[in-house]
């Protein structure tokens, strides 16, 4: 009934090295919203990578622009009130922004997919998820109905829906929410992507079916050497899955690590204060440190570094100099490969 | 779905909402107000707006646009002279109908009739709509039955043929006789849509909230109820007043509406119909003010939805 | 306390249905407690709840309605709450925790059971009586985006529960009573004539307990107060509610399914699965020697912030997803997913108790915990 592995089951970085460039390469990305009150400036230059079988996890909080970078990539922003006034999203070397309807319809659904938070909304409730799940096949790969239903059947299995035969012709509000979100999982692989975009795929669920999710997750990650992009606002998630992590702060990356480096030493102050602010099961603390002030007004972000008025550390130099992302380094100048921080005391942060 | 809050839609569109907070201190927004700021942009509401606005002065003051009297009958000037289109506000400026009296003071003095049985029906309509609904939906059980089956029942009778058997019914048909016969027909539509609101409503953590204060009922349906469902009334009943106009006309000029003396639309309409092909005028001014009104109305009920429908902000 | 027991013993009578949970022999667990941690002074209860039950019926047929069933969200729970305390409920949604929220605040009927606020069952009472006890225990909702209405200002917000209780506060005092509970709860007193939509999410849930907090009472329920929260602002809204407890000698029902939240606010944790308690106990009792297989998968599935400090720890993954309340297994509700379940866990309700085999022994292990088989387990520390 049980599993119970003793895991020391943590993944190792998976970087492959059989193709050359990453997957995915987003460079210098924009994109603002125009609303009543002023235009909202979402994401504010963004550069990531991701390549087969690597996990990038994005780490932010709402406002971030995690998910709106997400959306971009796959193309599924409100355009308008959306825009997109600058950057590119290379993937495989080719910038999607640039190229036309037809192409781009082709990758996403069959070179990129996407997992969503809410399973039961991203699912048509009117049809079964056989018929779901059989119709990306017809659609994408004109294979005949009932090859197509085969082939939901065994990749319903493959996600570990147990009796899928008999359930293949269930509607989606007939599974629990751990076997929806197994149903979107299924419905993202089953043209075998190159790239998956997984935003928020466990928050909705409870922790004990999050674990089961997150594995399988992981596990056809490995199988298919899929890249996996993973936006989350749990340090918790992230830390199980990730091989790399970015945080985003104000519609920009602020740091970026692998994920081992990370959770040891921050080199921005404002994952030093996510890691301290969340309670830890393992121990039981005083008070908890938290970030002071609120998430900024992406209307009116604030000069210089976005982060400088909850900032412990802020300085002359935060209000007025915008941080570059510079890398960061050991104390001694050695190098700290995918190191990354955006703050003008890096230096102060992770070695002080 | 606890940590659900990086929605597109927040993120998106709505990070204007907390911050908006601090750089304009202490201008309360609430969705009235912000209501009111897109409907003051918007050049559909405002060409409503300034119609609907000098149609209600015309109903209440039409001695302010002619000095004619719409009864006074004069053979001399016969349907047959064409309108004078040059002559602006004069009583000959849209010509003379059969019985020779003016087409344009007919017109003026008759948007009181008009408008009175399109506003009253919709006030009506809106309280016994709001009313029921309200009280089928919040409380539903026994009482939802009770007065859903009811108004179902009202709902299935086709709105003019019922109008007609009403009306029918009666010797004499004054405007307040058309309203009450409109109104008596026409509050389903609203109760429908306010038990639906109220039923969403209902079920808001801020009904709970008050409920675990120790809240009575009726303040919690006057408190927090009805000014959360009211928005969706509003836009149906804006539409609906358009309706009614276009009802009372249809009526009248069935001959069972108002009938002379009164001066309506829709008595002009009937009347116009015999001398059709000899004098298309005199039908054709008060239809084109029948639809300019039904038009304006629909139109400020679309603007108003629009500015209201949450789905959209 | 003979009253009570009494109480117990008609309300296990009128749902025969429902497997009897043991009494919580405030005596003995006292006694076990005390063994284990410095001496707290706990006094008498403020809420004591007994043999709560709520089942929804489910129905047939539109006009003749005919009950098929019922959904069991909470199946005869029993604890205590003490002055000050804080008492954690976490368990997966569906378990009825929320609904127990629920009936403490009398927004639901239980089906049997009482509820005790100083010595008075409130699931007894209504009009005058009730409403004087509502005053006295009040709610901090989850959704600060849904909990506060729309088109009422933060004064009239807050100020509510003025107007509903009259007696707590003159009307020529109101509007400075509220300016203060909003500086109570750190928002600037200028802001009562803002709507809800101009805060963020942390800002709303300040505003939703300075509403909690507007008639003083003694108890308030939070029902997941922070999980709709930023990371950052949780533990802005945590700190803020510890400080108030601390000042107005609250005790909170603080239910979450946050483990690591739970651990961090709680003096006790109790630990429900579909509608029953599994284990109840102090937070070290709990988080550090679980012996109830449930607890210990739950903890184990958690995920910790710290890569390195995972490595070690030992992972419990249940398979399956918790079954429909509408019908639990026989028996003991985990044993479709527990590793340990044997015949005896399909036959015979585990009552919840402190285990025999730990009975004697003074160790942390001896708190009340549902399972036949119970044993301890630190899943929570690396090996």
């Amino acid at each position: 009934m049980t599993i119970i592995d003793k895991t020391a089951d943590v993944p190792a970085p998976r970087g492959s090295t059989e193709n050359s460039g990453p997957l995915l390469d987003v460079r210098d990305l924009h994109v603002e919203f125009k609303t009543r009150d002023g235009v909202v400036k979402a994401v504010n230059g963004v550069n990531y990578s991701v390549s087969a079988g690597e996990t990038l996890a994005v780490l932010g909080e709402s406002g971030s622009g995690k998910s709106v970078t997400a959306q971009a990539i796959m193309g599924i922003l409100d355009m308008p009130p959306g825009r997109i006034p600058q950057g590119e999203i290379l993937f495989r070397g080719e910038d999607m922004l640039t190229m036309g309807y037809e192409e781009r319809r082709k990758i996403r659904g069959q070179k990129i997919a996407m997992i969503f938070q809410d399973a039961l909304s991203s699912l048509n409730p009117v049809l079964t998820v056989g018929y779901q799940l059989a119709e990306m096949f017809r659609v994408h790969q004109g294979l005949s109905k009932k090859d197509a239903k085969a082939k939901a059947i065994d990749l319903m299995d493959r996600v570990r829906i147990p009796a899928a035969k008999e359930r293949v012709n269930d509607y989606p509000h007939q599974f629990s929410g751990g076997m929806r979100q197994r149903i979107m999982i299924a419905m993202a692989l089953a043209l075998e992507p190159d790239l998956i975009i997984a935003d928020e795929p466990t928050t909705a669920l409870d922790v004990t079916v999050q674990a089961q999710v997150m594995d399988l997750l992981a596990e056809l990650q490995r199988e298919y050497n899929m890249g996996l992009i993973l936006i989350t606002h749990d340090l918790g998630v992230v830390a199980d899955v990730a091989d790399k992590i970015a945080v985003m702060y104000a519609g920009r990356i602020v740091e970026t690590a692998p994920v081992h480096e990370l959770y040891k030493r921050p080199a921005h102050p404002y994952t030093r204060g996510l890691l301290d602010s969340i309670p830890r099961l393992d121990q039981k603390g005083q008070e908890l440190y938290a970030i002071k002030g609120l998430p900024p007004n992406l209307l009116k972000i604030p000069t210089g570094c976005a982060f400088n008025p909850r900032c412990p550390k802020a300085q002359d130099i935060c209000r007025t100099d915008v941080p570059p992302l510079l890398s960061v380094t050991e104390r001694d100048g050695g190098e700290l490969p995918g190191r990354h921080s955006a703050c003008h005391f890096w230096k102060e942060q992770i070695h002080g | 779905m606890p940590e659900a809050l990086e929605t597109p839609v927040k993120d998106a569109t709505q990070p204007g909402s907390v911050p908006a907070a601090e750089s304009k201190p202490e201008k309360a927004r609430s969705l009235w107000s912000d209501a009111w700021h897109d409907l003051r942009r918007n050049p559909l509401f405002v060409v409503s707006a300034v119609l609907i606005v000098v149609l209600l002065t015309i109903a209440v003051f039409p001695g302010l646009f002619t000095s004619a009297d719409p009864r006074h009958a004069d053979l001399a000037n016969h349907y047959l002279q064409k309108p004078k289109w040059g002559n602006f506000f004069a009583p000959d400026w849209f010509g003379y109908d059969v019985q020779g009296r003016s087409i344009y003071a007919r017109v003026i003095y008759g948007a009181r009739a008009s408008i009175a049985v399109g506003v009253l029906v919709t006030l009506l309509v809106t309280v016994v709509g709001t009313v029921t609904g309200m009280l089928a939906g919040y409380f539903g059980g026994w009482i939802d039955t009770l007065l859903s089956r009811v108004t179902d029942i009202f709902f299935g009778i086709p709105f003019i043929l019922g109008a007609m058997v009403v009306l029918t019914s009666f010797e004499e048909r004054h405007v307040y006789v058309v309203i009450l016969a409109l109104a008596f027909l026409g509050w389903t539509q609203i109760a429908r849509v306010a038990r639906g609101s109220v039923i969403t409503i209902k079920q808001a953590d801020y009904v709970m909230a008050a409920k675990a204060l120790g809240a009575s009922t009726t303040r919690i349906l006057l408190r927090h109820i009805l000014p959360n469902a009211i928005a969706p009334v509003i836009v149906v009943a804006t539409i609906a007043l358009g309706g009614y106009i276009s009802a009372e006309a249809t009526l009248s000029f069935l001959g069972i509406g108002l009938a002379e003396p009164t001066v309506s639309w829709g008595v002009d309409i009937s009347s116009g119909q015999e001398q059709l092909r000899n004098a298309a005028f005199v039908l054709i001014i008060p239809s084109i003010m029948v639809s300019i009104t039904v038009l304006a109305f629909i139109m400020l009920g679309d603007a108003v939805r629009n500015a209201l429908d949450p789905k959209l902000r | 306390m003979a009253e009570l027991k009494k109480n117990d013993e008609a309300a296990v009578d009128a749902t025969p249905n429902v497997m009897p949970v043991e009494t919580v022999d405030a005596s003995t667990t006292q006694e076990a407690v005390a063994a284990i941690e410095a001496p707290v002074e706990r006094g008498e209860p403020i809420l004591q709840v007994r043999n709560l039950v709520k089942h929804f019926p489910l129905t047939q047929g539109i006009l003749f309605k005919k009950q098929i069933g019922a959904v069991k969200a909470v199946d005869g729970i029993s604890f205590d709450l003490y002055q000050g305390e804080t008492l954690g409920i976490v368990g997966e949604s569906g378990c009825g925790k929320s609904t127990v929220a629920k009936l403490l605040m009398t927004l639901e009927t239980a089906t049997a059971g009482e509820v005790f606020f100083k010595g008075q069952d409130i699931t007894k009472l209504s009009g005058r009586a009730l409403k004087a006890v509502r005053r006295n225990i009040q709610m901090v909702f989850q959704d600060p985006y849904t909990s506060l209405n729309p088109r009422m200002t933060v004064g009239d917000i807050i100020g509510e529960p003025y107007d509903i209780h009259p007696e707590v506060a003159p009307k020529g005092d109101r509007r400075r009573k509220v300016q203060e509970l909003l500086d109570v709860v750190g928002l600037n007193p200028e802001y009562i004539n803002r709507y809800p939509h101009q805060f963020s999410g942390g800002q709303r849930q300040r505003i939703g307990i300075a509403r909690g907090l507007a008639l003083q009472p003694e108890i308030i329920i939070c029902d997941e107060p922070v999980s709709a929260l930023d990371v950052s602002v949780q533990a802005q809204v945590i700190n803020l509610m510890e400080k108030l407890q601390d000042e107005f000698n609250l005790s909170y029902l603080f239910i979450a399914h946050d483990l690591s939240i739970v651990r961090h606010i709680s003096d006790r944790v109790g630990v429900m699965y579909l509608g029953k308690m599994a284990e109840i106990g102090t937070d070290t009792q709990i988080y550090d020697h679980p012996t109830h297989p449930y607890t210990q998968a739950l903890l184990s599935a958690v995920p910790v912030p710290d890569p390195e400090a995972r490595e070690g720890r030992e992972r419990i993954i249940l398979t399956g997803d918790v079954p429909s309340p509408a019908n639990p297994p026989s028996g003991c509700r985990f044993r479709t997913r527990c590793w340990k379940a044997q015949d005896k866990c399909a036959e015979e309700v585990p009552l919840l108790a402190v285990p025999e085999r730990f009975k004697s022994s003074a160790t942390p292990a001896a708190h009340e915990s549902a399972c036949h088989f119970a044993e301890e387990k630190d899943v929570v520390h690396a090996a």
